[in-house]
């Protein structure tokens, strides 16, 4: 069982904590004139992305946590679970819809994620920044009004729903920025 | 902040941090306190909190010596011998501490006045860190006051339960195991208490649990507390002194209590620091003692934000 003493302990770095794998995203080192020193460790839970703050003995040791990030191809989903393909192994992976999360709103079959695996099993899916994707259902276009700023509601083939320019027609593919859940542009292809 | 290629800190830094030891030196020359050059090699510290860095086939009979966490104990044997009012000004070393106020080098300031008491030696803490930080309001305080204040709990008084609802109530969580009752008022003096002391003020704390009196003599009056002392100044531990305890007895004991600490905690169990025991017992002159981070008080005179921008990358 690997192990990392507090003397390493550095944003990033993943452990162990009552059974959940956190990341730490700071961490101080505190100390009494005279005294027990102590790192005092804002952490976030990799599970529920909650972050805590705990106090170590300096010099203790935790467990750290098997967690690695890789990119995985979306295969398909069946409602319950998400199926991932490792695209040199071939190896499948799945990951159930609380590790997808947002990111179910964004991919289709095909789009490379990456996918943060926890003693090998997905921990959290994140969708690529920009994804292009086909508007299934809008209003009609309004023809050449390019510039009043005006936006409606598009539905995408993946089921999302983002505000677009009123010009914008259905069948049109879209790039969309994930992070925002926004509209950035017709695809260029 | 961009280092100097070689991880020491920018020219106009280290002008000033010069200018700020001149001013030191300066300070002590007026009012006759000679300066001593101990040696940075000999006996391991005895406090559990300290961890010495060794230093292989250093001593004079070839063994291992470890580089001096404080000059204390080769002060102490220095005033037995007669040396008078005498400070250092130069490195010390705590292995395992580093972070933004923490480094395993560091430049520590400590000197000893003959017939001072704490509160004495209190009033010359305040007039030297004046004099790098400038003026400010001086604000005395006792450790138990502050931790009422601070903390709502009475630190000599309170059961552990108490003051293990008041971490809780502060959010502090500590990892796996429940606090000691040193560890506890620890936590609470390092997360809550001591970064809310010294705001706009030179504030000094005194009046220490006697289970923290490390070389302080416990106070007649309150045996319960020690004759020791801390200076803050927003929100950071500047200085440590004591009252000096110069019993050889009782530091022995001491010593021997600080050694089963470590034994406990299985910590390097080193040998007792009969260099300092043999200074009491030649008999060290009734005096007060202060060691004071110097790297810390230049930091907040030059309004640096970490040790590292006033030592630099390496320091």
């Amino acid at each position: 069982m690997a192990t990392y003493s507090t003397n390493e302990f550095k944003g990033g770095l993943k452990i162990m904590l009552d059974g959940d794998p956190y990341s730490i995203v700071e961490n101080e080192f505190v100390k009494p004139g005279k005294g027990q020193a102590f790192n005092r460790v804002k952490l976030r839970n990799l599970k529920t992305n909650r972050v805590v703050e705990k106090t170590f003995k300096s010099g203790e040791s935790v467990e750290a946590a098997d967690v690695m990030e890789t990119e995985l191809q979306y295969l398909y989903n069946d409602g319950e679970f998400w199926y991932f393909m490792d695209p040199t192994s071939f190896e499948q992976k799945a990951a159930p819809a609380g590790a997808v999360g947002d990111a179910a709103n964004w991919i289709k079959e095909q789009d490379t994620c990456t996918v943060i695996l926890w003693n090998d099993a997905p921990l959290q899916v994140e969708a690529p920044n920009f994804v292009d994707l086909k508007v299934i259902e809008t209003d009609p276009g309004v023809r050449g009004d390019t510039s009043s700023g005006g936006t409606k509601p598009a539905k995408l083939e993946t089921g999302a729903t983002v505000r677009v320019p009123l010009f914008i027609e259905e069948g049109e593919v879209l790039r969309v920025d994930t992070r925002k859940a926004e509209y950035v542009s017709r695809a260029k292809d | 902040m961009a280092g100097a290629p070689c991880g020491v800190a920018d020219g106009a830094t280290v002008r000033r941090v010069g200018r700020a030891l001149a001013r030191i030196r300066g300070f002590f020359a007026e009012r006759d306190v000679l300066e001593v050059q101990p040696p940075c090699l000999g006996p391991a510290a005895m406090d559990p909190a300290l961890k010495s860095i060794p230093v292989s086939g250093a001593s004079a009979d070839g063994t291992t010596a470890y580089l001096q966490t404080s000059p204390e104990s080769a002060m102490k044997a220095m005033l037995a011998a007669g040396s008078g009012d005498i400070y250092y000004l130069g490195p010390a070393w705590r292995g395992g501490e580093r972070g933004r106020w923490h480094a395993a080098e560091f430049t520590l300031l400590e000197w000893y006045r003959i017939g001072f008491d704490h509160h004495r030696l209190m009033d010359e803490v305040a007039a030297l860190a004046a004099l790098l930080v400038g003026e400010r309001p001086v604000e005395r305080c006792t450790y138990r006051e502050a931790f009422r204040r601070h903390a709502g709990v009475d630190p000599l008084t309170d059961p552990d339960a108490v003051l293990a609802d008041a971490l809780t109530r502060q959010g502090i969580q500590l990892h796996g195991t429940t606090p000691e009752r040193d560890e506890a008022l620890d936590l609470l003096l390092s997360h809550t208490v001591g970064p809310a002391l010294g705001r706009g003020t030179l504030t000094f704390l005194d009046g220490f649990p006697a289970s923290q009196a490390a070389l302080a003599r416990l106070d007649e009056d309150d045996p319960r507390t020690a004759r020791r002392f801390e200076l803050f100044i927003d929100g950071l531990e500047i200085a440590n002194g004591y009252h000096e305890l110069t019993d050889a007895r009782a530091q022995r004991e001491r010593f021997r209590a600080e050694q089963a600490e470590r034994r406990r905690a299985g910590q390097p169990v080193h040998a007792l620091d009969e260099r300092l025991l043999t200074a009491l017992e030649q008999g060290v002159p009734d005096c007060a003692g202060v060691a004071l981070g110097v790297d810390r008080l230049l930091a907040l005179a030059l309004g640096a934000q970490s040790l590292r921008e006033v030592r630099g990358a390496d320091g």
